[in-house]
């Protein structure tokens, strides 16, 4: 009686850790999908892999850490950061990007790696080292369901990820310029005989990608803090989700942050904690040895 | 005579009487410092040329390499009490039959994927090195004793500079042969080099085999030189730091990943000054230079004097 | 004796036979061409031939051997070389070092000969460089032996990598097209070509759409139609047969 009970209480116990597991994984991953989605749109337009993504994300964080400093509604602060990040987007593609057309993919990665060390230099100097916290849109009480407990951010961190996943579908599929983005990474040339402003193309690619990447540092700060480099490992495994899903595949990179941020709270959680940060670079190697164009790319050839 | 006037022995002379010369205009201990770690970083990036410049073949994670090379030795000497030169040797087969063995499934992979692939292993061994405290002394890092022999810092000046110049030696060897070929080949065209009979999956294994062991080497000296070794010589920047050198200098090309490796090992010195602007000036200087030079500095300069051959 | 032997070859693609039962021998030291209409499977039985695909039933034999399941490098080595429809040339070298990889198999590869630069390293690169400037000059572009190829003509690009396969001392050489995107003049150059290949022993195996160039070259013909073989002969058997004029009048 008594050991039937223990072990009807330590498997509840299993399910919640399980559940508890869960609710952080799917909240990282929406993170990593949001970044990822923002490698995808750039590499699609561009065939540039954007080592400043990660960037975007603290910017997103760090303007919105800044603006509610000046006494700016928290709304307000985060649709300046957002308005912020993507200038620097437009920026990037204006200024570093396209006066560099031709060039081959590596200098286009390496001044991509400029960009990042610029952008991290500029806010270390103008906001400073020091982490932030960003207050959660709506208080810190945790909610129970069934034994784990979730923070309310991630319940906000969850459902803006997927607004802003429908949002980009209904843009790529129903717009015009969502559909000359598609035209332009499926065939350049093409996109340009049949009258798409292939450049113009490429400066919206830029400007989309860094507003995603800042909606996600802003959603993830309240939980996470934010500070100048905050955004280098959100970067790399937002990466990893892009990949993951191969490259150009929005969908592919959304289910890509999802495996990244639950395997990474799983592992985290049953295995060893001290390799967290490892377990979604281990996982991109198995699946790159076994697919080598990731779990929903198309099978091709491009080369560096 | 018409060897010297080639511009593969002539630049091998010209950095033999830099190397020579550069001692007299050194000033402090300071200075003398920074000659070796622009020697240090011109190996490894003569290797990591061979596979990214010559090969095509990108990799985002050779500070791993330095790394191992590093800790290898450290290990061995200061836990095992293994002779110094011995555990170099030890740590850098050690580098050399992983590369082997990761070579394969990684460079079956083209572009993006391997970028990701190598930053991702880069990462992973940077965090093991990070996490297994007892072996590595974790984030601290940790004291090495040097080489008994090299009792003051000019004699490591002259023992690096040497094995600097071995390196550009044998790398011009190396490119100026069938091998050296065969790995441009497989950067132009893999099926063309195919055909007539290049096995481009052995020569990609074996130049990221060479690019290994020139990073280990590399480490192995450096935690001999400063007694003192961290993790970030492993890490992500690091790994970055390296190709931007290689890329910085200018692809395919020897020298090319020398001046690289000079002039950005000096800058970050030089922008001191600027203290908390010193990155952001440091990032601006890369996108500029990458943006007006996309080909690097010693292939742009060498299109515009039109000296010919590629060394 | 038969240099290549094909016998009761097919392939299908989703369940569309694009080589049917098709079977054929080509004899040592001549050209041998194979012509068809655009989808007659030419491209694909080309690659069969390389070893590139498997086939679904029936074999390659190249001097006995079967080809299925080597790569194109150890092909190479048996002595079968090729060249691309589209251009596949080392764009980040000159012509000279496009010729001279080409010779990669006749030359000391040791690493550690290389690393240490050895005299038989230097002296093979010395007399590998004369062999192809002979190439070179035997395809009419001993002129450009040091141009970096991103600035030679399409035509010459086209003549460099058949001397790039010669380097490899092939004893059969297929050409994908070698005609294709020239100008008449750049084509008469590439059948002299050609046909100085075959003079010297090399067997040549071409396969074409260009009727007119595959006529005066060839010494034996095989037309391709939907797969199978339509005919074979000497150009003037191929020229007068009513089945060929049908297939190329779209009958």
């Amino acid at each position: 009686m008594m050991g039937k009970l223990y072990l009807q209480e330590s498997l509840s116990d299993m399910s919640a850790e399980f559940l508890q597991f869960l609710f952080s994984g799917v909240t990282l991953g929406a993170t990593y999908a949001l970044v990822g989605l923002g490698f995808s749109i750039i590499y699609n337009a561009s065939h540039v892999i954007n080592f400043a993504q990660g960037e975007f994300v603290m910017m997103g964080g760090m303007g919105t850490v800044f603006f509610l400093g000046l006494g700016l509604p928290m709304p307000v602060a985060i649709l300046a950061a957002i308005a912020l990040t993507t200038l620097f987007g437009f920026g990037l593609e204006r200024f570093a990007i396209a006066p560099a057309r031709g060039a081959s993919v590596v200098t286009l990665i390496i001044i991509t790696i400029g960009a990042s060390i610029v952008m991290r230099g500029l806010v270390q100097v103008v906001w400073g080292k020091e982490f932030h916290a960003i207050p959660a849109f709506s208080g810190d009480e945790p909610i129970t369901i069934a034994g784990a407990t979730i923070l309310p951010q991630s319940l906000w961190v969850l459902g803006v990820t997927v607004l802003l996943v429908l949002a980009l579908r209904f843009f790529f599929e129903k717009t015009i310029m969502g559909k000359a983005i598609i035209a332009t990474s499926l065939n350049r040339d093409a996109a340009l005989l049949m009258g798409i402003n292939v450049r113009f193309v490429l400066f919206i690619s830029f400007g989309l990608s860094a507003a995603l990447g800042a909606a996600a540092g802003i959603l993830v700060a309240p939980i996470t803090l934010t500070n100048f480099e905050a955004g280098i490992m959100l970067g790399l495994k937002g990466f990893c989700a892009a990949i993951l899903g191969g490259l150009g595949n929005g969908m592919g990179a959304v289910a890509g942050g999802m495996i990244v941020g639950i395997a990474e709270a799983m592992g985290a959680g049953y295995l060893i904690s001290e390799y967290k940060d490892a377990i979604a670079f281990v996982l991109i190697l198995l699946v790159l040895f076994f697919k080598p164009s990731g779990l929903f790319g198309k099978t091709g050839t491009e080369r560096v | 005579m018409d060897k010297l006037k080639s511009p593969r022995t002539g630049g091998l002379l010209i950095l033999m009487a830099i190397i020579a010369v550069l001692p007299a205009f050194l000033d402090n201990a300071f200075q003398v410092e920074i000659a070796i770690l622009i020697f240090f970083n011109a190996i490894v990036c003569i290797g990591l040329n061979l596979l990214i410049g010559y090969a095509g073949q990108i990799s985002l994670g050779h500070g791993a390499f330095v790394g191992l090379g590093a800790y290898g030795s450290a290990i061995l000497t200061a836990h095992q009490g293994w002779d110094p030169l011995l555990s170099m040797v030890a740590a850098a087969t050690f580098t050399g039959v992983l590369c082997f063995v990761i070579a394969r499934p990684i460079l079956k992979l083209k572009g993006h994927y391997l970028a990701m692939a190598t930053l991702g292993m880069g990462i992973i061994i940077s965090i093991v090195i990070n996490t297994e405290d007892q072996l590595t002394g974790g984030p601290d890092g940790m004291y090495v004793d040097g080489l008994s022999f090299m009792t003051s810092q000019i004699h490591w000046y002259w023992l690096i500079g040497a094995v600097l110049v071995f390196s550009v030696w044998a790398s011009l060897n190396l490119i100026h042969s069938p091998i050296g070929r065969a790995l441009r080949a497989v950067h132009g065209s893999e099926v063309a080099a195919e055909v007539v009979g290049v096995d481009t999956t052995q020569y990609k294994v074996l130049i990221f085999v060479v690019s290994g062991v020139f990073a280990s080497v590399v480490g192995s000296l450096g935690v001999y030189y400063s007694n003192f070794v961290t993790p970030d010589i492993a890490g992500f920047f690091h790994s970055i730091e390296l190709v931007v050198m290689v890329v910085f200098g200018g692809m395919a090309s020897t020298f090319g990943a020398v001046v690289g490796a000079a002039i950005l090992t000096i800058l970050p010195q030089v922008l001191t000054f600027l203290h908390d602007f010193e990155h952001l000036v440091f990032g601006l200087i890369l996108m500029l230079t990458m943006i007006f030079l996309p080909k690097g500095l010693v292939p742009t300069l060498a299109d515009l004097f039109k000296k010919g051959d590629k060394s | 004796m038969s240099l290549l032997k094909v016998d009761n070859l097919s392939i299908v693609f989703g369940g569309v036979k694009a080589i049917d039962d098709l079977s054929f021998t080509i004899e040592p030291g001549k050209i041998h061409s194979i012509i068809g209409p655009n989808g007659a499977g030419k491209t694909t039985l080309f690659n069969l031939i390389t070893g590139v695909y498997t086939p679904t039933t029936g074999t390659v034999l190249y001097e006995n051997e079967g080809v299925t399941g080597f790569k194109s490098y150890e092909l190479a080595a048996r002595g079968m070389s090729r060249t691309f429809q589209n251009l596949q040339i080392f764009f980040n070298m000159t012509a000279i070092e496009n010729v001279m990889v080409g010779a990669h198999l006749h030359l000391n590869r040791g690493f550690f000969a290389s690393f240490f630069g050895l005299p038989t390293i230097k002296e093979g690169d010395r007399h590998c460089r004369e062999t192809c400037l002979e190439l070179l000059d035997f395809v009419g572009l001993r002129h450009y032996a040091d141009t970096d190829t991103d600035s030679m003509p399409y035509g010459a690009l086209k003549r460099l990598e058949i001397a790039r396969a010669l380097a490899s001392k092939p004893k059969i050489l297929l050409l994908d097209e070698p005609a294709a995107g020239l100008n008449p003049a750049e084509s008469r150059e590439i059948d002299e070509v050609i046909k100085k290949v075959a003079e010297r022993g090399i067997t040549v195996v071409l396969v074409e759409h260009d009727m007119k160039m595959v006529m005066e070259i060839s010494d034996h013909i095989l037309v391709l139609d939907y797969g199978r073989k339509l005919t074979e002969g000497t150009a003037q058997e191929v020229r007068n047969n009513p089945d060929v004029i049908a297939a190329y009048l779209g009958g």
